[in-house]
């Protein structure tokens, strides 16, 4: 029982127990499962990468280009299909559409709690809050009208918005509804920019976080965003950091580590594929998560992670950049040691994968022998051309036993 | 096959100069290739010496023909040392850590503990300005591409930077990686000559010789070489020789490389870049990947497909001319010494291998003879036969399953014949689509084909652990039809039915059959499974077993009780019967099951009749008004919802702008208009073959019915209405800033009725940008194939279960986890209950 997988062997118990099944029972269906288990495991040597990167890019032509658009769902809109999956291997720093889904601990599950998180997430930016500005070259210096109404209910006031603001060289004003910032120096060029920079600034929520959600899942609230910042939203009070997570495979890495880093890898693969409606193997999905994280970060699929460094000379040059590959071994002298597949196809060998791997022999008494007959005088006899047909039948009887001496010194 | 020897390690290296000259049999010194009488000149490039490019005649170094001399190479003796441009690189970064007097790497040798704290400072100021060694001054070195250094604003001439390299000791070599030789050696003094057989020239019809774009850089080479030789003899003035010397090493710089940045290409006469070695090598056409890795093939045809229900899974129709060519090598003993002289009797032997080597085409004029002659050790080409077993292969190969093995069947006719069932893995479709066919040629070869590749062991998909083999498209129809609660046959039609689908069973006694009894008759007794069909129409509550549909599918030990068997249970991909069926029989069963089951669908649909015609589509007038009336009420709700956003009465969607909101609403209100059209016309639509066809998942579905009978609908471009085209308009025929859902791309007729202008106008726009779509599609996810099998190829699974690359790395511990090979699993899973169950163990 102990070499059948987990699940199996859970399924079993509860069979058993279910059934209440005799000691003779039990062991009857476990042999008959074991022996299924068996039939259905991996045979040595099976060549699986090869199989999960067909399984995983065979149903990739069909995938989509186009994210699909809901049409009235008031979700967000995240980057799906063949794209997204391109990010995923490509192991992109930052997705193109970064989000987070954030749970709450149990004695903060009601709406209005998840609701003034959800509030106190969203970034608000000083643009939120402005209805006008005015660009005042006499004085130089920049009014805006505040919207005093979406401040209120933000539960902020003009002061604490210029507090929020903090430009370089410049100081933040109140007067009234009004917001005024000016330049310490009397700079004109730059008045115009420095509103830009005004607008963008934060004023208040989590740095990135530009658009919040949200929804109920499984029967409770969660709040889903546009935009993420794992540290931050850890910190927030009611939030449930042991399920809150993001699609950005690196954030994860840096604040949960590699092994969390991998499966948000399987999680959003599997899910970019089965939102597509293709159907495939978790298994190849986890096992090109777990190859792009055995180093303890994340290599990306291509020229520049794995591919970029594979052992052999012979790998890296027949994938791209062949000629940088070539002289950067040439220079450092490197060796081939032909163990992989590719080397060997090229070398025009049995690549030792799958049924090429095995190296039995079997010798047939007789036939062995005559194999060798039949190179050896070919090669021997071709100088006298004109005695052809009368040698090969001469050196049939001798050749075996002096072909069997060489080896036997070995 | 026996291999006479192993590669089992290939070291890299820079190559010294005398190895060059070691490897070389002739000294180049002339830049003549041919002399007045057309003859190879002894010394120039085409030395004879260097290998045999023409027939007949032998090599002068080795002796060896055509095809058995590999070439020799030559050498030149270049007047000036040249710079390699590939090491440019390396060249620099020596120049740059290394001291120009000394020839020590400028660092300081660690002094026991005095480590100082790494500080990360700018790459410029890493290099000290002394050598900590001999204290002489350094100077800046820059390099400017391709070729040329300078040291300050002094160029540094190749003969001072290979004096310097001299200096440089192995020990400090070692300690920075280089391993491959001499860094001198990165200077070229003596260049090879490679030998003609790598540059052979190709005689034109008109006699005239066409060389080798190597051949011709070679020749600027060595010419000149040459003169700058004579120039320096003649003691020519210096900027004489620095601008000969200049065009020596862009000649060599662009033999090696000619797609070097900063410098011109590189032409032919014609104008055409010729191809420099690094050309030669890369990208797909180049060596590695165009020869190497990937080679052209004989014993191999190509021709059209077609489909043949009748034949079996596993076969292919061959056509006789293409069975006639290829052949299978028949190694002559004396077991088989009859068998072989029968066939040279029937003329199917095209060619035999005498005991020498030679090669003998058969003709009537020679065949007695050879007939008489042949003994064993020979080899008879013999012609292919009926069971042979040979790959079929469709590109693109995306899959393993994209090359399968298959039984050969001879048939008339010039196209390659097989069962519509085995299209999925292939994904072909017999609409001009061709393949490929490959004859083994070695027993090894057919024993892995017949074990591993032939169309019964592939059913199961490693992709996703179902079925990838099943029925498909009529035969899916066919049984769907035969299974239905309303067929019930004659024992005489039944008889001809099972007759008709090559089903030889004894048949029960009995005046009338059921189609579901019909059906059960192939069923293995452990079959039992349930399941929903495709037909099912997702009533709110499920009746199960009491399906008013007949949708709920029963087998009880091999008989199926109720339900309709439709793509669920015995289609490609999904088939549930097939997928079972695989832990119960063998392949060979499985293979029968499909076989049987697709000829007993196309047989009852032949005997039944099948056809669709335009007035399938009608609807009554009733449901026609309905589904008017549908159609103006959304188009109404979304005028109205234009009313709202001009009025700024919109209600605005969180995270929104007023446009956005609006474009989603009245996407939202057409689409659910539309989807309230479908409902109408599923209930309305006569039950007839077009139904039948997408209820049973044979082919199309109810949105194809839908968009045929009553309304196509929005038609979209990048997800959103088409917005495209004129200032604030999508045509010069509607007014400018008009919202409305028909001047958007919202079509309001079916394909039935017409569409309108405008109507297959944005018909036409969406088709469009599914082409465009579809191309680039497939251009990106080619291009991740080839990276991710690359990044995958070496994983293999170990004796002990762990996966790991070519380098013994484990890359997981135990493969997938749990060791469950998806291929031999039940959609990924274990499923032991339903085989214990299927076994009858009763606990």
């Amino acid at each position: 029982m102990n070499t059948l997988p987990l699940k199996v062997r859970k399924e079993l118990d509860d069979y058993f127990t279910q059934h209440r099944a005799s000691e003779e029972k039990k062991k009857e269906i476990l042999d008959i499962v074991k022996t299924l288990y068996a039939k259905s495991s991996y045979d040595p040597e099976e060549p699986v990468g090869v199989v999960a990167a067909q399984s995983l890019s065979e149903p990739a032509t069909q995938m989509t280009m186009r994210t699909y658009h809901f049409a009235g769902t008031a979700g967000i809109q995240v980057t799906l299909g063949l794209p997204r999956m391109l990010e995923i291997f490509d192991a992109r720093r930052e997705p193109r559409t970064p989000t987070m889904s954030v749970y709450m601990e149990k004695d903060h599950q009601s709406i209005e709690s998840v609701r003034k998180i959800a509030s106190s997430v969203r970034e608000v930016k000083a643009k939120d809050v402005i209805i006008s500005t005015t660009t005042d070259l006499t004085e130089v210096q920049i009014r805006c009208k505040l919207d005093m109404k979406k401040l209120a209910g933000l539960d902020m006031d003009p002061q604490k918005v210029s507090k929020c603001i903090r430009l370089r060289n410049t100081e933040t004003l109140v007067e009234g509804d009004y917001l005024i910032v000016r330049p310490k120096k009397v700079d004109l060029k730059n008045l115009h920019k420095l509103k830009y920079s005004l607008l963008e600034s934060h004023i208040k929520g989590i740095r990135g976080i530009s658009q919040v959600v949200v929804t109920k899942e499984g029967g409770e609230w969660i709040i889903t965003t546009l935009g993420s910042n794992l540290k931050k939203v850890y910190e927030i009070e009611g939030v449930d950091y042991t399920r809150t997570v993001g699609n950005n495979m690196f954030e994860v890495l840096d604040v949960l580590g590699v092994e969390a880093a991998r499966n948000v890898i399987i999680k959003q693969a599997k899910y970019t594929m089965e939102e597509q409606g293709l159907g495939v193997d978790v298994r190849y999905i986890m096992l090109l998560a777990d190859l792009m994280t055995v180093r303890g970060n994340i290599r990306a699929i291509g020229r520049y992670g794995i591919s970029g460094q594979k052992a052999s000379v012979l790998v890296r040059a027949s994938f791209e950049e062949t000629k940088k590959h070539l002289t950067n071994a040439a220079i450092r002298g490197e060796k081939d040691d032909m163990k992989g597949t590719i080397e060997n196809i090229m070398m025009n060998q049995v690549a030792p994968i799958g049924t090429g791997a095995f190296t039995l022999i079997g010798r047939i008494p007789g036939l062995a022998g005559k194999r060798e007959k039949k190179e050896k005088p070919r090669r021997a006899a071709k100088p006298k051309k004109t005695k052809k047909p009368k040698k090969p039948a001469k050196p049939k009887k001798t050749k075996p036993k002096k072909a069997k001496k060489p080896r036997k010194k070995k | 096959m026996i291999m006479v020897s192993k590669i089992s390690e290939i070291t890299f290296g820079v190559i010294s100069p005398q190895t060059v000259k070691s490897l070389a049999r002739v000294r180049v010194v002339s830049s003549d290739l041919y002399d007045a009488d057309g003859y190879p000149v002894e010394g120039g490039v085409m030395d004879p010496r260097l290998g045999v490019i023409d027939p007949g005649l032998h090599c002068r170094t080795c002796g060896g023909g055509i095809g058995e001399c590999m070439g020799h190479f030559g050498y030149l003796e270049l007047a000036k040392p040249i710079v390699h441009v590939l090491y440019t690189k390396t060249i620099y970064q020596l120049l740059r850590m290394v001291c120009k007097k000394c020839g020590r790497i400028l660092i300081v040798p660690p002094e026991g503990q005095e480590k100082k704290p790494r500080k990360k400072k700018s790459s410029e100021k890493t290099i000290p300005s002394r050598c900590p060694h001999c204290k002489a001054q350094q100077k800046k070195i820059t390099f400017v591409k391709p070729y040329t250094f300078y040291q300050d604003k002094d160029e540094l001439n190749s003969e001072t930077i290979r004096e310097r390299f001299e200096k440089i000791p192995d020990k400090d070599l070692r300690k920075i990686g280089f391993r491959g030789g001499r860094p001198e050696w990165l200077i070229v003094t003596l260049f090879p000559i490679p030998p003609v057989t790598v540059r052979p020239s190709i005689t034109l019809e008109s006699g005239e010789r066409s060389e080798d774009d190597l051949t011709h850089k070679l020749v600027d080479v060595v010419r000149i070489n040459q003169s700058l030789k004579e120039n320096i003899d003649i003691g020519a003035p210096e900027f004489i020789l620095n601008d000969l010397w200049e065009l020596v090493q862009y000649h060599i710089s662009t033999y090696f490389d000619n797609e070097l940045t900063g410098i011109p290409l590189a032409r032919h006469r014609s104008g055409r870049p010729l191809k420099g070695l690094i050309q030669r090598l890369k990208a797909k056409e180049g060596r590695i990947r165009g020869n190497l890795l990937g080679k052209r093939v004989n014993f191999s045809a190509r021709t059209v497909i077609s489909p043949d229900p009748k034949i079996s899974i596993n076969e292919v129709g061959v056509p006789e001319i293409v069975a006639r060519e290829l052949t299978i090598p028949e190694y002559v003993t004396p077991l088989n010494t009859k068998y072989v002289k029968d066939l040279f009797k029937l003329d199917k032997i095209n060619y035999v291998v005498r005991a020498d080597g030679r090669r003998i085409k058969v003709t009537i004029e020679n065949k007695k003879e050879l007939m008489s002659n042949m003994g064993p050790d020979w080899i008879a080409e013999r012609q292919l036969q009926d069971g042979d077993i040979v790959l079929f292969n469709r590109q693109p190969s995306l899959h393993r399953i994209s090359i399968m093995a298959h039984r050969v069947r001879i048939m008339p006719y010039k196209t390659f014949r097989m069962n519509p069932s085995v299209c999925p893995p292939y994904n072909a479709d017999f609409d001009g689509d061709e393949m490929n066919l490959h004859v083994l040629q070695t027993q090894e070869a057919r024993t892995e084909a017949t074990f591993l590749m032939d169309v019964k062991h592939n059913i199961i998909s490693p992709k996703f652990g179902g079925p990838i083999i099943g029925l498909d498209l009529d035969q899916i129809s066919g049984v769907y039809l035969l299974t239905m609660k309303e067929t019930v046959l004659s024992k005489e039609e039944t008889a001809q039915l099972l007759s008709d689908a090559g089903i030889d069973i004894d048949l029960p006694d009995r005046e009338k059959f059921t189609g579901k009894e019909i059906f059960s008759f192939l069923l293995p007794k452990e079959l039992n499974i349930e399941f929903k069909a495709h037909a099912c129409r997702n009533c709110d509550t499920c009746e199960k077993q009491n399906c008013p549909y007949d949708c709920w599918v029963t087998i009880d030990r091999g008989i199926l009780k109720r339900g309709v068997v439709d793509k669920v249970g015995v289609g490609a991909e999904k088939g549930k019967i097939i997928g079972r069926l695989h832990r119960l029989v063998d392949n060979d069963n499985i293979k029968d099951f499909i076989d049987n089951y697709g000829r007993l669908g196309t047989a009852f649909l032949m005997k039944r009749g099948f056809s669709l015609g335009i007035s399938d589509l009608d609807l009554p007038d009733g449901a026609h008004k309905t589904i008017r009336e549908e159609i103006d009420k959304a188009e109404k709700e979304s005028h109205k919802l234009i009313n709202q956003y001009n009025k700024k009465e919109l209600t605005i969607l969180p995270g929104m702008t007023p446009e956005e909101s609006l474009e989603a609403q009245i996407m939202n209100v057409l689409a659910s208009g539309v989807s309230r059209v479908g409902d109408i016309v599923s209930e309305n639509i006569k039950k007839n073959d077009i139904y039948f066809m997408s209820s049973a998942g044979a082919k199309g579905s109810l949105i194809n019915t839908t968009q045929m009978a009553a309304v196509v609908g929005q038609e979209t471009i990048l997800g959103k209405r088409i917005k495209r085209g004129y200032l604030n308009r999508t045509l010069p025929h509607i007014k400018p800033y008009d919202l409305s859902p028909r001047s958007h791309g919202f079509v309001s007729r079916g394909f039935k009725d017409g569409l309108r202008p405008f109507e297959l106008f944005w018909n036409i726009m969406n088709g469009r940008e599914g082409l465009m779509d579809k191309s680039l599609r497939t251009r990106k996810s080619g291009y991740m194939q080839r990276r991710l099998v690359n990044a995958l190829q070496d994983l293999k699974v170990n004796h002990d279960g762990s996966i790991r690359n070519a380098h013994n790395q484990i890359v997981q511990f135990t493969a997938g986890e749990d060791m469950i090979d998806p291929s031999k699993s039940d959609w990924g899973n274990l499923d032991w209950r339903e085989f214990i169950e299927a076994q009858a163990v009763k606990i």
